[in-house]
């Protein structure tokens, strides 16, 4: 276990490197002066100064890469150039949007996911089957800033049922909080209960053509007990593998869902920081999402690993 | 049969009766995807003819103009026919499509190559470097790069193919492993192939079929990249037609305009959806577990 532990972490810290080395690359790669860059539209030549002297710009590169990793490590993501506020302090207030909007996208997927991927396996080759599996294709395939448009046009506009844009903070009203994520969650989460729903088949396939469901069917187990207490619980797992792994997808589909919906979350920082060119912003926002994707699977692989002995086992 | 004059097969007939090719026949809904791949292609192609009317043309006489004999997909915000935009739009989103997944194959073939085939110290510094790039979301790292190239079409595609190349080196890299101490290999090399050989010759046709459904999922999700960049403003610059472009104004209009929302939006998700039926139908064909 401990072995695995430690080479999973080993491999991590590599990865993370590369990571800053590759953000740090493209902010120095954009043409023109670095200090002007980060100065935004603030031509101030005062600022500039500041800003060539706090990242040691005159001095070599490597120098100043090793400069900013240890702003890096004291959680110093710079100055935002359009708001003057720190940009770790910026990302910490949008993050709770988005994540409550990845939240219950998760959950809008898992319950459309979980039952379809079992109806399809269970009546392979039958026309659920079939329907189950040209749904999953077209959620995969239609854009989700597509269906944020006509969810508002046809549930908004048309209807009149729900807002059409705008956010409330959940503990300010809860109710109109959920009111107003409902669409955007059904979006996000159209793209991954496709993946989730065609992982679920397939697991589910593979564990109901195993031996100990046909014994636990021999011993008298109804269907539905065999399905649900045996087969399902089996065939989960690899699909919470592939919902650490979608985590990437997740935050993209963020960026665009927050844009069609107006909501003030982690996407639309980066896309208003971009239109701003807010460069401190984009490379924080950019920096601290890979971080979160590579510490969190691999806080998702050590915790498998803790569950299922045989992970560790294999590959240590 | 001793003695029979062997005959010189087709090459196309080969192919077209090749076992692949026989079971990509008889997946109907495969082929339906992939008679749509060819419909907008076609279109792509074919835009200035097929078109109505120029797509930058305006007529402020027809402004927001609903769906009629006259204009079938209604006109936008400023009298440019809807449908002529949609058609010449089909240009902006297949080349995309196409040109970043190539880009992605152009890196990521060569270098999964050279990761599985040499192994050690190369390996692991382009495995990393592939582990980093993953552990950027897509479209966050299509955002950062489209911005900080500026934002253009051309640097659309480069910043997609960026982010879907470390797909490819991986794939590569699992197909070189898998052949790589095979008999024939080793068989090649006793003969004194060289390394050049035997990646091009042994190993490189083996690993086709599952480049090539890669390749077509891919550009499926470069469609929906490059109309998501577009719509974000990263993408295609106005006036020149793009899916995502259109919907990216038509959400403006979606009371007075809604005909302006659906169309583009519709033809992205058709060609994606015949795209991934097409590549789903190329798997099933070239799996050999399912011979």
């Amino acid at each position: 276990m401990l072995p695995f532990v430690v080479q999973r972490v080993l491999t991590a810290i590599p990865t993370l490197a590369i990571v800053t080395v590759m953000v740090f690359g493209i902010q120095r790669s954009l043409p023109g002066d670095p200090a002007v860059i980060l100065a935004g539209e603030e031509q101030d030549p005062q600022v500039i100064a500041f800003i060539r002297e706090k990242y040691r710009l005159d001095e070599p590169v490597p120098v100043q890469y090793v400069a900013w990793l240890g702003q890096l490590a004291r959680g110093d993501l710079g100055v935002s150039m359009r708001t003057g506020e720190p940009v770790t302090s910026l990302i910490l207030t949008k993050l709770p949007v988005t994540v409550q909007l990845s939240l219950l996208s998760i959950l809008v997927a898992i319950l459309v996911a979980i039952p379809a991927g079992v109806i399809a396996a269970t009546r392979k080759n039958t026309g659920w089957d079939v329907a189950g599996t040209v749904v999953a294709l077209s959620g995969l395939s239609i854009p989700n800033f597509w269906l944020g448009i006509m969810l508002i046009l046809f549930v908004s506009v048309q209807l009149g049922w729900l807002p059409a844009s705008g956010y409330v903070p959940f503990f300010e009203d809860p109710v109109d909080n959920l009111r107003r994520m409902i669409m955007p969650a059904i979006v996000l989460g159209t793209g991954l209960a496709a993946v989730l729903m065609r992982q679920m088949r397939s697991s589910m396939l593979e564990v109901l053509s195993q031996d100990f469901v046909r014994t636990a069917t021999a011993k008298g187990a109804s269907g539905w007990t065999t399905i649900v207490r045996h087969a399902m619980r089996n065939a989960l797992i690899p699909v919470v593998t592939i919902l650490g792994l979608q985590l990437g997808t997740l935050l993209s589909g963020a960026v665009l869902t927050e844009q069609v919906f107006t909501i003030p979350g982690f996407g639309k920082l980066i896309v208003d920081a971009v239109f701003n060119r807010d460069y401190a912003v984009v490379q924080g926002v950019v920096l601290f999402t890979a971080t979160a994707y590579i510490v969190i699977n691999l806080a998702v692989d050590v915790l498998y690993a803790l569950l299922d002995p045989r992970i560790s086992g294999g590959r240590a | 049969m001793t003695g029979a004059v062997p005959r010189r097969i087709d090459p196309v007939v080969a192919w077209w009766t090749s076992r692949p090719m026989r079971r990509l026949r008889s997946r109907p809904i495969a082929l339906v995807g992939g008679v749509v791949v060819l419909a907008f292609v076609a279109l792509a192609v074919l835009a200035p003819w097929i078109a109505p009317y120029d797509p930058a043309a305006t007529d402020f006489l027809s402004v927001r103009d609903a769906p009629s004999g006259r204009y079938w997909f209604g006109t936008d915000e400023i009298g440019r026919d809807v449908l002529s935009r949609v058609v010449f739009g089909a240009r902006a989103s297949l080349i995309a499509g196409v040109i970043s997944v190539a880009i992605a194959l152009a890196a990521g073939v060569p270098l999964g190559l050279i990761a599985g085939f040499y192994g050690g110290w190369v390996d692991e510094v382009i495995m990393r470097i592939t582990d980093a790039l993953l552990s950027f979301p897509f479209l966050i790292l299509a955002v950062a790069l489209a911005a900080a190239l500026g934002p253009s079409l051309q640097n659309a595609m480069i910043a997609i193919g960026i982010a879907v190349t470390p797909t490819f080196v991986r794939l590569m890299r699992g197909q070189v492993l898998a052949v790589k101490n095979a008999e024939y290999v080793q068989a090649a090399r006793a003969l004194g192939a060289g390394d050049g050989r035997i990646l091009a010759r042994h190993v490189l046709p083996n690993a086709f079929a599952p480049i090539l459904v890669q390749a077509t999922v891919t550009i499926a999700q470069a469609i929906i990249a490059e109309s998501s960049l577009s719509f974000l403003g990263l993408g295609v610059q106005p006036p020149t037609p793009s899916w995502g472009g259109m919907l990216n104004t038509a959400k403006n209009f979606l009371v007075q305009a809604p005909w302006m929302a659906i169309w583009p939006g519709l033809s992205i998700f058709v060609t994606v959806l015949a795209f991934n039926l097409f590549g789903d139908g190329l798997r099933d064909a070239f799996d050999p577990r399912d011979a």
